[in-house]
């Protein structure tokens, strides 16, 4: 082991070539997953920031919130459901916003019961919530928003954080001015008042459970956890799922890269090895002295490859939602450790079959 | 007690009518502080031998002991432990590892025995005063002139006080005036530690330097 890490240490250019893949491909890695977080996030940040354990739809919407519907006395039967603590309605509209004299902004404007993790809860009518991602299009508290094609107006009363919903800015309004929003931009939608696209469950008991009982006693009914929710959004799982299997190819890549490179390592030092097996190195002094050599150059790709990524994470535009989190990052280093360490792997079966004899020569 | 005996030993390399004989019937005792000289024309089995003394082989037959360790029939492990312990070797063309010091060079053999490092590094330094390379100690096998890293590769040999050295051709990279001078550095290490010795070599001006030699021809010893 001392051997390798001597090696590595007096001649690092040997070791530039697998170093400099693996960096680039510890780049790729983490801003493959920065975006795939940032856009997970952008998506289903909405849902993220519930409290509540539950959503329920109505079952002809095929677990959109979109299409669902959920009235006053469909609300009150899930609240009698055992195993319910709390129940309150939910419903949004997508739609543009702008402030006199400004361009035109997404919004997902949300009419909401009870307040969560990180929206108070609901202000008065006319007053709204805005997600600090709208701070970027020069949006302020205290500012008003006209939104929708009838100019409703909506007065900034706060920021929230990472309530973001299909890569629109959440707007958390009173359920009076979300169904005022509602009816002006879409009157063939206008719901009943104390109706909304989906009931919040809150509940202290196991919430798979307790979503069968609702779907058995509330007909007409569809309760999903909120991660069921969260996959069952337009596109999420696509891109999660196209995302996870461009990054698992990303790890095959590395792991062929540090495979390649130490195979050629073993194969240029044979007869080093068998002189060194003559003088009484076991193969497994020497295989440890490989994978050292593979785990710190993976190591030492990991923490330039994630300060490059900062450095590329912080000049990157608004537009590209890369989000880098810890998380990530640490399953990223233990990914690349365990690929250098499999990867340095296969060129045990050489080391062992190296024969110490081979170290004498002549006749 | 012998440093090594051999008794009817025969190395056989594949089987059936590919069957070839490396060693036939090699019989042959080494005392505790002689230096052997081994000679004979290329493919005469010289190689085998010395590798089937040092237990980098197994022999086909027959008996191998060196000092108290009857190795026939030791398994790999016991062989590569029998190494690291109790034989030295001197590689035709030294074999350094390339990017350690001549001090690092020595002290590899004492980091695969698990020994002390301080007494380690005591004992490689005056092994390489002794060799004339005290001034050469942090110098790379590059650095290093090929006399000298063969003197270096006789400390390596010497570093785990074997009972055991065995020479594969160590002055065949060299000049006749520094090959007789390394012989007779050889000489004088082994025959001032009391160290048994086998010489391999093909260049009989060398021979002289040794207690006596021994010919192969054919697999076969020639008193």
């Amino acid at each position: 082991m001392r051997l390798g890490w001597k090696e590595l240490v007096r001649r690092p250019g040997r070791f530039l070539a697998a170093g400099g893949a693996l960096t680039l491909i510890v780049i790729l890695l983490l801003l493959l997953g920065g975006l795939l977080d940032g856009l997970t996030s952008a998506s289903t940040g909405a849902f993220r920031v519930q409290d509540a354990q539950l959503i329920v739809y109505s079952q002809e919407s095929r677990s959109s919130l979109l299409r669902s519907r959920i009235e006053p006395s469909t609300q009150d039967e899930i609240r009698s459901v055992p195993g319910v603590s709390a129940v309150s309605g939910l419903g949004v509209v997508l739609i543009g916003g702008r402030e006199a004299g400004s361009d035109t902004v997404d919004l997902a404007v949300f009419g909401y019961e009870e307040a969560n993790a990180e929206v108070p809860p609901p202000p008065e009518p006319g007053a709204g919530f805005a997600d600090r991602t709208l701070e970027a299009e020069g949006v302020q508290v205290g500012d008003t928003l006209e939104v929708g094609p009838e100019a409703v107006p909506v007065r900034i009363a706060g920021w929230v954080e990472g309530t973001t919903y299909l890569a629109q800015s959440g707007l958390w309004v009173h359920p009076d001015t979300w169904h005022e929003v509602l009816v002006t931009s879409r009157p063939d939608a206008a719901l009943d008042p104390g109706t909304f696209q989906a009931a919040l469950v809150r509940t202290p008991d196991d919430p798979a459970e307790v979503a069968e009982d609702i779907a058995r006693e509330v007909p007409g009914t569809s309760p999903l956890t909120i991660e069921e929710a969260i996959l069952a959004l337009p596109g999420v799982e696509a891109q999660q799922s196209t995302f996870v299997q461009i990054i698992t190819v990303t790890f095959i890549v590395a792991g062929l890269v540090v495979a390649l490179f130490f195979a050629l390592v073993v194969l240029e030092r044979l007869g080093l090895f068998g002189v060194l097996k003559a003088v009484g190195a076991s193969s497994r002094t020497l295989a440890a002295g490989l994978v050292t050599q593979a785990v710190l150059v993976a190591a030492g790709a990991f923490a330039l490859g994630g300060m490059v990524t900062l450095g590329l994470a912080s000049v990157v535009p608004d537009e590209v939602p890369v989000q880098l989190e810890a998380r990530r990052a640490v399953l990223t280093a233990i990914g690349v450790l365990v690929t250098a360490l499999i990867g340095s792997a296969i060129s045990f079966r050489r080391i062992i079959r190296v024969d110490p004899a081979s170290a004498v020569g002549g006749g | 007690m012998p440093a090594l005996e051999m008794n009817d030993v025969r190395k056989v390399y594949g089987s059936g009518e590919q069957a070839v004989v490396a060693l036939d019937h090699a019989t042959l005792t080494v005392a505790d502080d002689e230096m052997v000289a081994l000679v004979g024309p290329s493919g005469s089995g010289k190689t085998t031998l010395l590798s089937i003394a040092g237990g980098l082989l197994e022999p086909t037959e027959g008996v191998v002991r060196v000092g108290p360790h009857e190795i026939n029939g030791y398994s790999r492990k016991e062989l590569t432990r029998f190494r690291r312990e109790f034989v030295g070797f001197v590689f035709q063309g030294a074999n350094l590892v390339p990017f350690l010091s001549a001090r690092e060079n020595l002290l590899v053999v004492s980091e695969l025995a698990g020994g002390d490092r301080r007494h380690a590094r005591r004992r490689a330094d005056r092994l390489l005063e002794e060799l004339g390379l005290a001034h050469r100690v942090d110098n790379t096998p590059a650095r290093l002139s090929g006399g000298e890293k063969q003197r270096v590769a006789i400390g390596r040999a010497l570093m785990n006080e074997p009972e055991l050295v065995l020479f594969d051709e160590p002055t065949s990279a060299l000049d006749t005036k520094l090959g007789e001078q390394v012989m007779e550095l050889i000489r004088k290490e082994v025959k001032g530690r009391g160290t048994a010795a086998i010489v391999v070599t093909h260049d009989t001006r060398m021979t002289h330097f040794a207690d006596r030699t021994v010919e192969i021809t054919d697999g076969r010893l020639v008193a």
